[in-house]
């Protein structure tokens, strides 16, 4: 089974793809340009010590964004990781 | 005639971009800003094959939209500047995101050439990337190479020099996004293309895909025309409304979308992996320099590291530099006559220039560990690990590295962490770190802390200095946090950063790096800060004493003198004013500042007196080591008490010299505000000096209170005389060190500002600075006094 949620509540190391992204204005296009597109596969590479920002592996590179950012973009992942 | 072509390197930040243009060019680099913004523009010339090319560096960019100035330069320089060809570097084992720069390349039309780098690294990570079908899948010539080792260089000269004369027209190559938006762009550029602001510069359908993306730059140069801008942002509008009814998206995101499709569709065919996605070398290393526990741990130690290695290294070549800097003193002292002339050259440009210049070693070093922190890759994780905590004060994660060049770990300079704030995007988040920065403990306010503390804070000095570490922190974030809910107010921006691989850099890079960044601080020095030792110098030495007062002064040495002279019992070994003179070189011989040899046999009794003398004020208890006649011990004592008149008159004389001149009226007149700080004119006339220099604090204290000639170890003499002095108390110094901490940033730091941002922000630190330097003393000087500490 699949479910659909935001990136921000993924789990460390855990795998799913990208369905959306919300964001608009100049934050959306950066993060869209990053490669953040729909149906990319992304996974989640760790957090920093203070949970925030989330470091995601896409596109075979990390990428780095605060879970702010991370909660504008939806991911289909595995129910049960 | 050797044919003259412009080439621009353009790339992804961390695709190699600046290997490769160092590469190319090696040492014949210049560096110029882009008009008007602080971005860097490097640009060098090489000869190949008969043909003279300028290489131009563009900022490191993943996009063409403007949503950072660098972005914006790179356009503009391509669009405004018309380079022959574009090289775009792409990173061989990342393809999908390096080509999203080259997709809109193709689309503006310029002519191309893919730089396919780090060929090598792509392969050990299993990923193999065919060029010549790359090459005809996208339609540009594509050169492998492998840039940190040389390789392919000259084979993408050789491609330049292929392609040059071929491609002088652009030649757009437009690519389709659906069928809603691409009737859309044609409706755009149309009405684009029949304005009189179509300057042909951009290509029509470029520009109106930018509308599309909601480019701000763009949208405003063509809202110049309001009929144009309105019907322009009306047809926008309406496919945005549309593609939102229809597919749920944002027109931006279709465009991405398509853009990406498109370039999957590319590499689908010409990148080949051999294995399935694993943990690489970065992956392995990230688990343990960026984890929960082990990562803040590991940064404190590199941190800690990067200081001790920039005092370590420098400490040598810091003294060399002294020692040059004393030299140069001497040999004006030589041939310049003593007066005005000597000093303004000694105390106005050597000791003003030489006190800026004096800190290239420990800044060239600090500069060279932060390009190995910067090219290693490390520096992304430092800004990435503590962008939470900074994001609290209003700062941004990359705002770190300036607060600890600064003094963030006691010890560094401000005018160096003011230009560290250069990698800060958004205008608030950087002028909030460059107004905070100077609050950080440089290394010239250290000897202010270390003579306070060593006379009123005996007992626990180091943990003294760790407290003022903290204290400095707490104020410039504290300090950030204010300035960002008030003048600096603002959204704080997205932190989307990629963590690049690791890297070991090239040694070439990293010196590169270092001489460019201390090539300009040393530029300073010998333009406003050389100007501004020179105002300070003046003020501190003008108006100076009248005519008659000098003469009183005389007058007093004379009286002294005779008196000395008189008091002699038989035989009279010194005559009179002459050998007196005599005296006095034989004794500076003896302590060793001069040597000289007695000239005449009758000058041997004033040897013995002044070897007396010079025992007698060494003397710990010892008997001498050579035969000492009774009568020349007398003579040699009576001789340092007049000694010690003649100097208590030298240090009145400076005293009332520096108490009348402008410096020291401004002193006096502070006094009416400073007071309530416990401050008296000779603080404030240090503190004012301090605004050349920190350090000079020390030594006009040193003036002040009369000590002629205040030097590395005559500090303790400093710190016993304020210790005496029942003004002073640990309340006071404590008033003194958070002053000094806190107050108006150097000349040097200020004219950095200036340069960073603008006369504007330059005039507010000062006058920010002063206040909350002010406000705090004053509460700590007041309470104290409250709580009853001030006794």
């Amino acid at each position: 089974m699949k479910k659909t949620i935001k990136m921000r509540e993924m789990l460390n190391n855990q795998k799913g793809i990208i369905k959306r992204v919300s964001a608009t204005g100049d934050m959306g296009r950066r993060i869209r340009e990053m490669g953040m597109v729909p149906e990319t596969p992304i996974q989640i590479q760790g957090r920093a010590p203070l949970k925030d920002p989330v470091a995601v592996k896409i596109r075979d590179y990390v990428l780095t964004l605060r879970n702010n950012e991370a909660g504008s973009i939806l991911v289909e992942v595995e129910e049960n990781p | 005639m050797k044919q003259k072509i412009i080439i621009a390197l353009s790339g992804n930040p961390n695709a190699g971009k600046t290997t490769v243009f160092n590469a190319i060019t090696g040492a014949r680099q210049h560096i110029a800003n882009y008009p008007g913004v602080t971005v860097e523009k490097k640009y060098g010339t090489i000869h190949h094959q008969g043909y003279e090319i300028e290489v131009v560096d563009l900022p490191g960019t993943y996009s063409l939209t403007a949503y950072s100035m660098e972005e914006i330069v790179a356009r503009d320089f391509v669009i405004n500047e018309k380079p022959r060809l574009v090289v775009d570097i792409v990173d061989a084992s990342n393809l999908d995101r390096h080509l999203y720069l080259a997709v809109q390349f193709k689309e503006l039309g310029v002519p191309l050439i893919l730089a396919l780098n780090m060929v090598d690294v792509a392969e050990s990570r299993g990923i193999k990337v065919d060029p010549d079908k790359l090459s005809e899948q996208f339609g540009v010539p594509v050169v492998p190479m492998v840039a940190r080792t040389g390789k392919g260089i000259t084979d993408l000269l050789d491609k330049v020099v292929e392609q040059a004369p071929k491609s002088p027209e652009w030649v757009n190559a437009p690519m389709s996004y659906g069928m809603d938006i691409d009737s859309g762009l044609d409706r755009v550029s149309s009405i684009i293309e029949k304005s009189r602001f179509f300057d042909k510069k951009y290509p029509a359908r470029w520009r109106a895909l930018k509308c599309l993306e909601g480019d701000s730059q763009i949208i405003g140069l063509l809202k110049k025309d309001p009929d144009l801008g309105k019907s322009i942002t009306d047809i926008c509008d309406d496919i945005t409304k549309h593609s939102m009814n229809t597919m749920e998206e944002e027109t931006e995101a279709i465009i991405a979308d398509h853009r990406y499709g498109y370039i999957a569709g590319i590499t689908k065919k010409v990148v080949k992996r051999k294995i399935e996605l694993r943990l690489n070398f970065s992956d392995k290393a990230d688990k343990i320099l960026t984890n929960r526990i082990l990562g803040p741990i590991i940064m404190g130690f590199i941190l800690y590291g990067i200081y001790s290695f920039t005092f370590w290294a420098s400490e040598l070549p810091l003294l060399w530099f002294e020692i040059f800097f004393d030299a140069l003193k001497n040999l004006v002292a030589t041939f310049v006559p003593s007066g005005i002339l000597q000093s303004l050259i000694v105390s106005g440009v050597i000791d003003g220039v030489g006190g800026v210049l004096g800190f290239v070693p420990l800044i060239m070093f600090m500069f060279f560990a932060i390009a190995i922190m910067e090219d290693s890759g490390y520096m992304a994780r430092v800004a990435y690990m503590l962008d939470r905590v900074l994001r609290w004060f209003g700062l941004h994660g990359n705002s770190v590295m300036a607060l600890v060049v600064s003094g963030g770990i006691s010890g560094g300079c401000a005018v160096p962490g003011v230009m560290a704030t250069r990698i800060l995007r958004d205008p608030k988040e950087r002028i909030a770190t460059l107004l905070v920065v100077p609050f950080m403990n440089c290394g010239a306010k250290l000897p202010v802390y270390a003579m306070l503390i060593g006379a009123f804070f005996t007992k626990d000095k180091a943990r003294m200095l760790f407290i003022l570490t903290l204290i400095s922190w707490g104020f410039a974030l504290f300090a950030a946090k204010l300035l960002r809910a008030t003048v600096l107010r603002g959204p704080t921006t997205p932190f989307v950063m990629e963590l690049p691989p690791y890297r070991a850099p090239t040694l070439r890079g990293l010196l590169i790096h270092t001489w460019e960044r201390t090539w300009q601080y040393i530029k300073k020095a010998g333009t406003v800060i050389l100007a501004f030792s020179v105002i300070i110098w003046a003020m501190m030495t003008f108006p100076g004493l009248s005519e008659e007062r000098i003469q009183a002064f005389d007058q007093n040495r004379e009286e002294v003198a005779i008196a000395f002279l008189n008091q002699q019992t038989s035989p009279r070994w010194i005559q009179d004013k002459g050998e007196l003179k005599v005296l006095n070189q034989l004794y500076h011989g003896l302590s060793g500042e001069e040597n000289i040899e007695p000239k005449a046999q009758r000058h041997e009794a004033l040897l013995e007196m002044a070897r007396a003398a010079v025992w007698l004020e060494r003397k710990n208890g010892e008997t001498a080591s050579f035969e000492m006649e009774e009568k020349f011990l007398e003579a040699g004592g009576r001789f340092l008490k007049y000694r010690q008149q003649m100097t208590n008159i030298d240090n009145l004389q400076q005293q009332t010299a520096l108490k009348g001149t402008i410096a020291g009226w401004m002193g006096t007149k502070l006094e009416y505000i400073t007071r309530p700080l416990g401050f008296e004119y000779r603080t404030n006339v240090a503190l004012v000096g301090g605004f050349a220099a920190k350090e000079v604090v020390i030594s006009t204290l040193g003036t002040a209170y009369s000590l002629s000639d205040v030097d590395e170890d005559k500090t303790a003499s400093l710190s016993e005389k304020l210790k005496k002095d029942p003004a002073w108390n640990p309340l006071q110094a404590f008033t003194l060190i958070i002053f000094t901490m806190l107050y108006v940033p150097c000349m040097a730091t200020v004219v950095s500002i200036r340069k960073e941002s603008s006369w504007k922000w330059a005039t507010f630190s000062i006058f920010f600075n002063l206040l909350v330097a002010y406000g705090v003393s004053l509460v700590i000087r007041q309470g104290g006094v409250f709580l009853g500490l001030g006794g």
